[in-house]
């Protein structure tokens, strides 16, 4: 399957290299709005049309993209790096303190996902500056996605904790903080950098899901889960298929994500 | 007997130690989040209204204390009053459950019945092709956000219950094909397969009860994810079952309710992973 690996890396990198020049490729910016030419048809100045408020859809999908596509990656990074260090410390310690970490993460992962975070989102301010908006949502989601990963590197860092190597470190007097950062973290990499990719599909899809029920990334500022929020003004499907297009794209993009996930060694 | 009695006890104190660690969670979260009740701010209100509701906010900042109140009330049925919705917060339950739990029911059924139907034949047939097609299938609806799959089913005008069937079925799916596949390499089953017994016979007599701890882990799994699943469907097929209320209750910052909803769902999640391991301890031994 070498072949489906590298159809979709490169579909993913065509993705992401149109986003980081929307600026360029964009024909106008994301909250222009051509007041003479509200929900307009594709035609050559608007390659998608225009949204009911004569914004220039392909650019609102370049932009929103660039958003969704570099803040789910961060999202994933900062819910990596609080799975390392609540599952790193839990496994590490072990004891009473990998009990409590871990009754920790099963009481997040007890709650659906979705209904934390919408109760987590809607408990933040809502009327809030759109790029705060953006900060928040995705913030959300780095800091509540840690469960899954925190119980996967419990697991890794307790079996280092009595691999041979550690015992010997620990025999020639090496310090526990020494031990933990220069000896077990650097074995959990592999097991984070896993968590790290599978956490970007699935936050790409709740900012999505959040964004449709008007608790994501507000307007102007667009993102997937913003530009997917049009659809619920659609009446028919066959209306205006132009209006998929952030569909088609974030289902293909996830597709990507998910087609590189079906093998172990992820793509660095 | 006893052992049995001893692990039902064991699960009970932990579903209620959960229930009630997510029910503070869910008192500390409203308390301690920054946002603030519109209506303080409300300039339509009066002084009087204004100082009214700042003073109702202030008895219960104290989390401790206010989380022990509704305690209190819940030991003598009392769950409280929506604040948003100006009703008990029992009555609305009563009211949404049987539409949560009807939508539920029929997603599961559909979710398990099209990840299963795919994936048994997977086994026997051992086609290539068919593998592709079905992991297609199932990768196509894992990729679709569900509040989008439930507007499409809105616009199709079809029940909400397939959405949330179809958003189940990838997760049911992949899962029991790895199981399923397991099952296949045993060395009695190969031994039944090799004897002659019929496919039929092979399935319900080798391949599943040996799994039946992981087949029912699974079960959980997929009911917190169908939880999961119903708050945007709900939403977005205007369905008055409890995703909707967990919507509403949050955007409008309902205490009373988000922390009963908070509780209801975290004991559904805990009392099927419980039941679950349960089911699976005491089988065991017979598989």
């Amino acid at each position: 399957m070498i072949w489906l690996r590298n159809i979709s890396i490169g579909i993913l990198a065509a993705i992401f290299l149109a986003s980081l020049f929307a600026g360029t490729l964009a024909p106008a910016p994301y909250a222009k709005q051509f007041r003479d030419e509200p929900d307009a048809a594709p035609s050559r100045q608007h390659w998608l049309g225009t949204d009911d408020l004569g914004r220039d859809r392909f650019s609102r999908v370049l932009y929103g993209t660039r958003i969704s596509l570099l803040l789910a990656p961060a999202a994933a990074f900062l819910a990596a790096v609080l799975a390392g260090l609540i599952g790193g410390v839990a496994g590490y310690r072990g004891g009473w303190t990998e009990r409590g970490l871990m009754a920790a993460a099963d009481l997040v992962l007890s709650l659906p996902w979705l209904f934390l975070l919408l109760a987590v989102r809607a408990l933040m301010p809502l009327n809030v500056a759109p790029i705060h908006s953006v900060m928040i949502t995705f913030f959300i989601l780095g800091c509540l996605g840690w469960a899954a990963g925190a119980r996967v590197v419990c697991a890794g860092a307790r079996s280092l904790r009595n691999s041979d190597f550690a015992l010997q470190a620990q025999a020639l007097g090496c310090s526990e903080t020494r031990l933990l950062l220069r000896h077990v973290a650097p074995n959990l990499r592999p097991i984070l950098l896993a968590q790290f990719w599978i956490s970007v599909p699935v936050f790409i899809l709740a900012e999505a899901n959040l964004g449709i029920l008007g608790l994501g990334v507000s307007e102007p500022v667009p993102s997937w889960g913003s530009l997917l929020r049009e659809l619920e003004g659609l009446t028919a499907i066959s209306g205006k298929p132009w209006v998929f297009v952030p569909l088609l794209l974030l289902i293909v993009s996830v597709t990507s994500f998910q087609v590189l996930l079906m093998d172990q060694e992820m793509p660095v | 007997m006893r052992h049995i009695l001893f692990l039902i006890a064991k699960h009970a104190s932990r579903i209620l130690l959960i229930t009630l660690a997510g029910g503070f969670l869910a008192v500390a979260l409203a308390r301690l989040a920054p946002g603030v009740d519109e209506r303080e701010i409300d300039t339509r209100l009066s002084d009087e209204s204004r100082a009214a509701i700042q003073q109702s906010h202030d008895a219960e900042r104290n989390v401790f204390h206010f989380y022990w109140v509704w305690l209190g009330g819940l030991a003598h049925g009392n769950l409280g009053m929506s604040q948003a919705l100006n009703r008990p917060v029992a009555e609305l339950l009563s009211e949404r459950l049987p539409v949560t739990g009807r939508l539920l029911g029929w997603g599961l059924l559909t979710g398990w019945g099209l990840g299963l139907g795919l994936a048994v034949p997977l086994v026997f047939l051992r086609g290539r092709a068919y593998d592709l097609g079905a992991s297609a299938l199932a990768a196509l609806f894992l990729c679709v956000p569900a509040a989008v799959l439930a507007l499409l089913f809105v616009l199709l005008r079809a029940p909400a219950a397939l959405a949330l069937g179809l958003l189940v079925f990838p997760k049911v799916f992949r899962y029991a094909r790895t199981l399923l596949q397991q099952s296949a390499a045993l060395p009695h089953v190969l031994t039944a397969r090799a004897k002659g017994l019929s496919s039929i016979r092979v399935l319900f007599w080798h391949y599943l009860p040996p799994a039946a701890p992981q087949w029912l882990a699974l079960l959980a799994v997929s009911i917190t994810l169908a939880l999961s699943i119903a708050v945007p469907v709900e939403v977005v097929c205007d369905l008055p079952g409890i995703g909707q209320l967990a919507w509403r209750a949050a955007l409008a910052r309902d205490l009373y309710l988000l922390v009963c909803l908070t509780g209801i769902v975290t004991l559904a999640t805990a009392a099927a992973k419980s039941a679950s391991e349960l089911l699976g301890e005491t089988l065991r031994p017979l598989s």
